[in-house]
């Protein structure tokens, strides 16, 4: 039986020998392997891409002290991206499964209508989540817009739950119980930080501060733009919008700011989004 | 000849393709009626008969005059390529009949299937290449089959070349697989593909039947349209679970796992479901274990939901309302909840009416609503029973999102139904406020619905507010425009019979329930149509005559003796009798025919003293305004008028 960590390497083995650049997870809190610069800026534009990188995912308001067996505060997301997406991407997807142990033949695999929207990243696409023996193990979207821009390349974006696939394959009730190397379980990995950061998310974190922090952010994010740096500035993004979620996961934002972070948020993004395709487009010329 | 189109792509939402085969059935084939099938990843048109060409035409070509010579019909003969014999002179030109081969059918739709296809109407569609300018569809097409007889019929769609070759199940079947139109669907079969949707949904109806399965004809059809090769299995939970509340069980299983519940009896569930694979078999039980793993931590999750959410009462939730928002421009929940409130005790709602609207969206805010968005109400409902909430109050909280459709009932108790007419006449005053009444086919708050239920309750619980008391200007249309609807297609009314009760007054909806019911009993009767047509006369000859009732009464003795002062009688008699009974006053009324018909015969109204004539009109004006309190006859179409 595969340990986790086995099978987040054999899934990254897969994706290499199908020509995908490997990453490491970036740096910045994220809600989702999406919001890495790896996918939201490189899918913009002409040029072909793509990569694979385990990304753990904040979403604070997810968080249950771990004390629910299914829910965590953070999880591990493996992002796939094929720009342009080929045209068997579905087949190379189920490929990947073999590759991780899953016999198809004697399993129940079907793609169910999932399409994904994420607002403040003015991105949505078109897809499916993927069912295997009942249990949602894949979000697979075929992007159509991000940051506000219609692709030229539309992307297959591939996200698999590692939690969840592990679980699967190991046979185990509890994400906790998961065995993450030979005799280590997640629980011994994660379930300290599942517990204190649930206490921060829902009962500890400063809201003023947040509210301080999220403009200063902001501002920093403004002042990059104007100075054409794009990377820095998504970093900014990346930290209003986590701060955001925290403000969210403490119940401190009432409807009408909650619309307007939203709205905040996503000007910057679609900011962010702007300037970097301003910088392809020299690039574009010459390769043209 | 016989005709094959398979549009082979990835994964249809299922919900999607009946619509787009009602498009594909109106696919123009030369006249051969195209029958159709499909399955999540392929939508297929098949017909026999297809001409192999159109038929020859001929046209008739106009050439030079026959002043010309005939040096000029031979050089026109010679442009249309035929010889000059075939040149005639007719009425001093030269013309030629010339004849026009019909063009072979095969090029006809090689033409014109790819943009038959791309114009398959989808709710939502996607490009996947040539960037945003690329074709759109449902979901990429990744194969066609395109066969008239034994040949292709050559076309291309999104860099995809039609041939001859499908594609089997994705895990049973092959990759790749020649085929001809005879053994197109025995192929298929070969390689796991039940291509009828018919047979389909038979062999789950049959295979879950079997196992226990409440069959749930909504699932099926999700079911019927994810599969292409269905089979059901059954897998048990631990009857532990059977402590939580039926109604959160059987949502887990039907909307979040698609599986069919099993009862030990009529509304009693065993700890047992049945799940449909989209696979031939589970001979080692991997596929059961798996789901009843999933449904397992599902129903952890619920019950993790219901014991957490206890920890704080609904009452305490009020305040929390205010994060969650109804509409961005009409605030929270917590301001949709205050204006509930306020409604419920306008319309002079009782205590429990009043304390279950104020609780009535508080299961929003619950980790189980979140969850389980579709048992809002009812997680209410349950979490106000278990925490004490009497009776009526939870029953209202539980039902007030009923009726979610025009079939669904009403809410059982006078709370339930006085709650959710508030909640759903608040959600319509609010949006028609702010501008976002319906247009078209665009209706993202379903007001539509919300006004059906406003209907329906209104009726059904036949409560006593005038319609009028509750909306005015365009909501009061609006609602006056659903309920015609709800009295013509859910009740089966005619609409001039609706539109007659509706002409006669707009009251509450059970009295023009009432009146639609004595004029519906009344109308075969043999007096009503006749009388119909001469209230509809009557009122041309007011019309004519630019009567102006002043509210004068009958002049007695400006009567001529015979019928007309027998019809001033008769209706003297009939208000003085006040009849309020509607079938016996319509009765009354009908029985006025032979008086009517005999005025006409007899009397000119039209006659040559004013007074006179002031007066017969005055008779003619308090008759047809007695006869329409209940319904104005005018309006009704009569049997003669349908003939026109």
């Amino acid at each position: 039986m595969d340990c986790f960590q086995d099978t987040v390497s054999k899934l990254k083995r897969y994706w290499a020998g199908c020509g995908c650049i490997i990453q490491e997870p970036y740096d910045v809190e994220v809600g989702a392997g999406t919001m890495c610069p790896e996918t939201y800026l490189r899918v913009l534009g002409p040029k072909p891409y793509r990569v694979a990188y385990v990304q753990p995912s904040r979403r604070p308001a997810d968080g249950r002290y771990g004390e629910n067996p299914n829910r965590l505060y953070k999880h591990q997301q493996l992002q796939v991206i094929l720009k342009p997406s080929p045209d068997n991407v579905l087949d190379q997807y189920l490929a990947s499964l073999q590759a991780i142990g899953i016999d198809l033949i004697k399993h129940d695999i079907k793609f169910e209508e999932d399409n994904w929207e994420a607002p403040t990243l003015g991105a949505w696409g078109i897809g499916w989540q993927v069912m295997l023996d009942g249990l949602e193990i894949t979000q697979f979207t075929y992007f159509q817009q991000c940051g506000g821009l219609d692709l030229d390349l539309v992307p297959a974006e591939i996200t698999y739950g590692l939690e969840r696939i592990s679980a699967f394959l190991q046979g185990v009730e509890s994400v906790y119980d998961i065995e993450w190397a030979p005799g280590v379980k997640y629980s011994d990995v994660r379930l300290a930080d599942e517990v204190e950061f649930s206490r921060y998310n829902f009962d500890l974190a400063n809201v003023d501060r947040l509210w301080r922090l999220l403009a200063e952010h902001e501002a920093e994010c403004k002042d990059l733009l104007a100075a054409k740096v794009p990377l820095p500035a998504y970093d900014q993004v990346l930290k209003c919008s986590h701060l955001f979620n925290l403000l969210d996961a403490r119940g401190a934002l009432s409807v009408t700011e909650r619309v307007g972070v939203i709205k905040r948020v996503r000007d910057l993004a679609v900011g962010v989004a702007r300037v970097w395709m301003d910088q392809q487009a020299p690039a574009q010329q010459e390769a043209a | 000849m016989n005709f094959l189109l398979e549009i082979g792509t990835e994964e249809i939402p299922h919900w999607m393709i009946p619509a787009a085969l009602d498009q594909l059935a109106k696919l123009d084939l030369l006249g051969a009626k195209p029958t159709l099938d499909a399955s999540p990843r392929r939508l297929v048109v098949r017909a026999s008969e297809v001409p192999e060409r159109m038929p020859d035409r001929e046209e008739i070509l106009k050439g030079p005059p026959v002043s010309a010579g005939e040096r000029a019909a031979s050089g026109f003969a010679k442009k249309q390529g035929v010889d000059p014999s075939e040149v005639k002179p007719k009425g001093g030109y030269y013309e030629l009949h010339k004849r026009i081969p019909g063009r072979r059918a095969i090029d006809i739709l090689a033409e014109s299937l790819p943009t038959a296809i791309l114009a398959i109407q989808w709710p939502k569609t996607m490009y996947w290449t040539g960037g945003k300018l690329g074709p759109r569809f449902i979901r990429p097409i990744r194969w066609i089959v395109a066969l008239l007889g034994e040949q292709i019929i050559p076309f291309e769609i999104a860099g995809v070349k039609s041939g001859n070759i499908t594609r089997g199940h994705r895990q049973l079947g092959s990759y790749s697989i020649p085929v001809g139109i005879a053994d197109y669907e025995s192929e298929l079969r070969d390689n796991f593909v039940i291509l009828s949707s018919s047979e389909r949904r038979e062999k789950i109806r049959a295979e879950a039947f079997a196992l226990g399965a409440k069959i749930d004809s909504a699932l099926l059809e999700t079911l019927t349209f994810i599969t292409e090769y269905p089979t059901a299995i059954r897998g048990d939970f631990d009857p532990a679970y059977l402590e939580l509340p039926s109604e959160v069980l059987t949502t887990v299983m039907r909307h979040h796992q698609k599986y069919f519940a099993v009862e030990s009896s009529p509304g009693v569930l065993a700890p047992h479901f049945v799940a449909v694979m989209n696979t031939s078999g589970d001979p080692e039980g991997l596929v059961k274990t798996g789901n009843e793993r999933v449904l397992r931590a599902r129903f952890n999750d619920a019950r993790f939901f219901w014991d957490t959410d206890q920890h704080k009462k609904l009452a305490d939730r009020v305040e929390d309302l205010a994060h969650i928002t109804f509409q961005a421009k009409l605030g929270s929940y917590k301001d949709k909840t205050e204006n509930v409130v306020a409604l419920v005790h306008e319309l002079a709602g009782n205590e429990y009416a009043q304390r279950a609207a104020l609780l009535s969206k508080c299961d929003l805010t619950t980790g189980m609503v979140k969850e389980f968005t579709d048992l809002q109400g009812i997680v209410g409902g349950l979490y106000a029973k278990a925490q004490g909430e009497p009776e009526p109050v939870w029953r209202a909280i539980y039902e007030h999102y009923k009726p979610i459709s025009m079939e669904d009932s009403i809410p059982s108790t006078p709370e339930g139904q006085i709650v959710s007419l508030a909640d759903k006449l608040d959600t319509l005053r609010s949006c028609f406020s702010i501008g976002l009444a319906p247009t078209g086919s665009k209706d993202p708050f379903a007001l539509r619905r919300a006004a059906q239920g406003v209907v329906k309750i209104l009726v059904e619980a036949r409560l006593g507010y005038r319609l009028d008391q509750l909306a005015s200007g365009d909501l009061r249309d609006f609602l006056i425009d659903r309920m015609q609807h709800y009295f013509r297609e859910i009740r089966g009314f005619k609409y001039d019979e609706v539109n007659a009760v509706l002409a006669a007054g707009v009251t509450t909806l059970a009295d023009m329930e009432d009146r639609l019911k004595a004029l519906a009993a009344i109308r075969p009767t043999e007096n009503f149509e006749p009388l119909a047509a001469s209230c509809k006369r009557i009122r041309n000859i007011l019309k004519q005559a630019e009567f102006q009732p002043d509210g004068a009464s009958v002049k007695s003795d400006l009567l001529e003796s015979g019928p007309e002062r027998n019809l001033a009688n008769h209706l003297a008699a009939f208000v003085h009798e006040g009849e309020t009974d509607y079938g016996r006053r319509l009765l009354k009324i009908s029985a006025f025919r032979p008086h009517v018909d005999l005025f006409f015969d007899k009397v000119l109204v039209n006659a040559p003293d004013p007074k006179i004539r002031a007066n017969r009109l005055t008779l003619l004006s308090n008759l047809l305004s007695e006869f329409s309190t209940i319904a104005d006859f005018s309006e009704i179409v009569t049997t003669g008028e349908q003939k026109l």
